[in-house]
């Protein structure tokens, strides 16, 4: 299962869905985190975490140990 | 009865703006009650029926963050009249997810479209009249910046207030959704007093909300009821209720755009280009360097400082040199003098000490006058015979032959009161009570001021969120935001702008963690007494002033550590799911309007704790029952003060710090007003013997001169800064919290630098010891203890 922690800089990748629950979850879904939507990993913060993705035309920053809970598609 | 008008929109779509521009400076700045969440309101300009309420930059209705809930209560609780809900042009996907969510609370809403400007500039296009067919709401496309469309929207929010028709949302969900929330209604909404919250409601009981559910006063019976529906839906559509909900908005808004938005070819923006240089992997790091070190040279090192000394030392002090014209000539001219005179003086006391004149070369004392820690310097006759003549054919250079001299505040009341015969004590209560009170405030003012300029223009410009992105790896170790980092380095040379630097924090608890913790670090203040200790007790170690520094950093970290697995901190960490906005230049009227918006809360909220305290405290040490009943003391009569008395009362609590005298406990205490005042206290208090150091260093051992160290560097800051954390903290219980943590951690730190210290500098072990030990080992046990709020 791959999540978006696995995911490298300049991929382009698209969630499956969002794990977990509680007020981490609904943040990342809120911010616009949800099935289907594609994601850009844009770089990784100088000191190695977080990691700066681009999704819906913005740039969000989110901790590794949050994109964990992100699963994304196999094979796209 | 007016018309009241509420702003929500997302952080960084240009509300404050917009609201600036709307209110203009009739505004009202405060709080959310009890809540660290920053309150705005203000009246329409021109037309007094209409107040207009910013609420906090949200991205969302969600339950889960402070500045969430607040917005939600104030929705649901207060039903504003109209809702202007602003959307950022140049991220319309993301602004209307809000959109969809405030469309379902039953309130009228227009929706203004920021930043077309920048929308225009990059080619895009967007369909406002479809959007607004779509939605089913009046949308105005808006500049608040160049203030476009601003009575347009207001008008139409006007209209939409008095007509008093909330618009039903026309997003509808998937058909079992929608028959769950039917479900809902009629077990537990039909009767609602508002009809127009049943939607809000069905929804929020749907995504199992807990605090909608405990709102309404749901019985177990009907919420499992409630749980069978959302299951049933659950199970159809293969997901939870939270991701069903949150992605069909999201799903409706993606065919709303694709109708009304037309994208120019994308290529990279200003914004990008900024950022692959300003976050590099690279230059990331020494970029931030650079920019901290501005903002700290400029706020702290020099600009501040000026300003802050201006303020303190000419309008609270003696006076000031009109635009500083002046002022260098006269510092060389009095320097000059006071050399000369300082070896005069030495000359005259080797005589009545000696009983004859020197044959030779002499040595005279020289007390610095910050730390009055004295050094001998060696003068020949032919040094004396020359500065002899200088004394006598100079006068003392008066600062009003240099410039033009303002006096400062205190002198101009003093002459006053001496002109009016005032009465010794109440001129005293003028004087040191009133008018140092006051300055005590208004001191800081200037630097904060400075300080809130760069925060102000780092926030808006987008670095901010730049900043914790670089810095989170390293602070939320210790429960702290990446943003921590500015309140810390500014607390380096001042801890109260370093309090109100923590308003940048977005999460609630990395802001009260950091509030707590920010004055650890020594603040320029306590220098004097930091270099007092060193000279007096330890003969000048160098080691003494780097340690200040490490004990402040290692009790932050230990700090932090500990106390977010304590119930204060319980709970999940805010998530750092945060937006990096796209870089823009802000506006000069903001920036400014934002610095006095801070400057002036600080006054007015800190000003009266600050104030009195340092009243009560003047009073104490003034008077006091000596020989000839009660009575208003002299300077060095503080021994028979009250406050010497309340020392010797209370000495006891540092019997086990080893400086359980009163001397020791007077002089913490004064240190409240202001940490340099140790310094003084204990030279009045020392001053007897002639030997302000060595009386010092007689009455502490190298452990016990630690443990006095370690406790006033750790301890309650001072008054000025307390009144900067009640500003902040916005409750009185959070306010005692951190004021009871400091002190019982610097007493903790004490023990254990007295009693382990102890066996170091060969006094032994003993009982003390073990207790020394024992409170490592609770320190130890606080860091490493398992989390137990932390879910899994």
């Amino acid at each position: 299962m791959r999540t978006l922690r696995d995911a490298r800089v300049g991929e382009t990748v698209k969630v499956e869905k969002v794990a977990g629950e509680g007020a981490i979850k609904r943040r990342i879904m809120d911010m616009g985190i949800t099935k289907n939507v594609e994601i850009y990993i844009r770089k990784i913060a100088p000191l190695g975490d977080p990691v700066e993705v681009t999704v819906r035309g913005y740039e969000l920053s989110v901790r590794k140990s949050d994109a964990e809970m992100v699963i994304l598609k196999e094979g796209e | 009865m007016g018309i009241r008008i509420a702003l929500a929109g997302n952080p960084n779509c240009g509300k404050t703006t917009l609201f600036n521009a709307l209110t203009g400076s009739n505004q009202f700045v405060g709080n959310w009650p009890g809540v660290t969440v920053e309150y705005k309101e203000g009246k329409y300009k021109g037309e007094k029926e209409v107040t207009i309420v910013d609420l906090p930059g949200i991205y969302s209705l969600s339950p889960y963050t402070l500045e969430e809930v607040v917005s939600r209560n104030y929705l649901i609780d207060e039903r504003p009249d109209a809702i202007i809900n602003v959307i950022d042009g140049t991220n319309l996907e993301r602004n209307l997810y809000l959109t969809t969510q405030i469309m379902e609370v039953g309130i009228p809403v227009v929706v203004a479209i920021n930043m077309m400007d920048v929308v225009e500039k990059n080619g895009d296009k967007i369909n406002t009249g479809k959007l607004s067919e779509e939605i089913g709401v009046p949308v105005v496309e808006i500049s608040a910046l160049k203030n476009k469309g601003l009575s347009d929207i207001v008008n139409k929010a006007i209209d939409a207030a008095k007509e008093a028709k909330p618009q039903a949302p026309k997003h509808r969900f998937n058909g079992s959704v929608e028959h769950a929330f039917a479900h809902i209604e009629e077990l537990c909404l039909h009767d609602i007093a508002d009809e127009n919250l049943q939607r809000w409601y069905s929804i929020k009981l749907f995504e199992r909300d807990e605090k909608v559910q405990e709102k309404l006063g749901l019985s177990q019976e009907v919420i499992s009821h409630i749980e069978k529906d959302i299951q049933s839906c659950e199970q159809e559509l293969d997901d939870d209720a939270e991701s069903i909900i949150t992605g069909e908005r999201y799903n409706y808004i993606g065919t709303i755009i694709g109708d009304c938005v037309k994208k120019a070819a994308v290529g990279l923006s200003s914004s990008d280009k900024i950022d692959r240089v300003l976050t590099n992997r690279w230059l990331a790091l020494p970029i931030f360097a650079l920019v901290m070190w501005l903002v700290y040279y400029i706020s702290v090192t020099t600009v501040g400082t000026w300003a802050t000394d201006w303020a303190n030392d000419g309008v609270f002090g003696d006076g000031w040199h009109l635009f500083a014209i002046g002022s260098a000539d006269y510092n060389d001219a009095a320097e000059e003098f006071a050399a000369n005179q300082i070896i005069v003086d030495g000359y005259d006391v080797y005589v009545e000490e000696n009983g004859t004149e020197p044959t030779g070369d002499f040595e005279y004392p020289v007390e610095d006058e910050e730390t009055l820690e004295v050094t001998y310097e060696t003068a020949s006759l032919e040094d004396y015979e020359a500065a002899k003549a200088y004394v006598e054919s100079n006068e003392e250079p008066d600062p009003a032959n240099y410039g033009v001299w303002v006096p400062g505040v205190p002198v101009l009341v003093g002459n006053l009161l001496e002109s009016l015969n005032v009465n010794e004590i109440v001129s005293g209560l003028i004087l040191d009570g009133i008018v140092a009170g006051v300055g005590a405030v208004l001191g800081f003012v200037p630097q904060i001021f400075v300080l809130f300029i760069f925060l102000a223009f780092l926030e808006s410009c987008g670095y901010m969120a730049r900043v914790a992105f670089i810095m989170d790896r390293i602070f939320r170790r210790f429960g702290l935001s990446g943003k921590s980092f500015i309140p810390m380095l500014i607390g380096t040379g001042c801890g109260i702008p370093g309090i109100m630097a923590s308003r940048t924090i977005e999460s609630d608890r990395d802001r009260k963690m950091t509030i707590m913790t920010t004055t650890f670090i020594p603040c320029g203040a306590k220098l004097p007494f930091i270099a007092m200790v060193a000279g007096a007790i330890f003969g000048g170690a160098s080691w003494v002033a780097p340690s200040a520094y490490f004990l402040g950093i290692f009790a932050i970290i230990v700090s932090g550590v500990m106390l977010k697995k304590t119930k204060l901190f319980a709970g999940d960490p805010a998530p750092f799911v945060m937006e990096l906005p796209a870089y823009h230049w802000p506006t000069l009227g903001n920036v400014l309007r934002s610095m006095w918006e801070r400057g002036w809360s600080f006054i007015k909220k800190a000003g009266t704790i600050i104030l009195l305290s340092t009243i009560v405290v003047w009073f104490t040490t003034f008077f006091g029952f000596t020989a000839d009943g009660f009575r208003m003391l002299a300077e060095d009569e503080i021994d028979m003060s009250i406050l010497a008395s309340i020392g010797k009362a209370f000495a006891w609590i540092f019997i086990p710090l080893g400086f359980g005298h009163w001397e020791a406990t007077v002089a913490s205490i004064t240190g409240l007003v202001a940490k340099e005042n140790i310094v003084g206290t204990l030279g009045i208090i020392y001053s007897a013997s002639g030997d302000v150091y060595g009386a010092m260093n007689a009455a502490f051992t190298a452990a016990s001169g630690f443990a006095f160290l370690a406790f006033n560097l750790l301890c309650a800051p001072c008054f000025a800064a307390m009144g900067a954390i009640k500003r902040e903290m916005n409750s009185a219980k959070w306010f005692w919290t951190a004021i009871g943590y400091q002190c019982g951690f610097a007493w903790v730190i004490g023990l254990i630098s007295y009693q382990v210290g102890k066996v170091f500098t060969g006094e032994g072990f003993t009982v003390g010891t073990i207790f020394g030990i024992a409170a490592i080992c609770i320190l130890i046990y606080g860091i490493f203890r398992k989390d137990k709020y932390k879910a899994n």
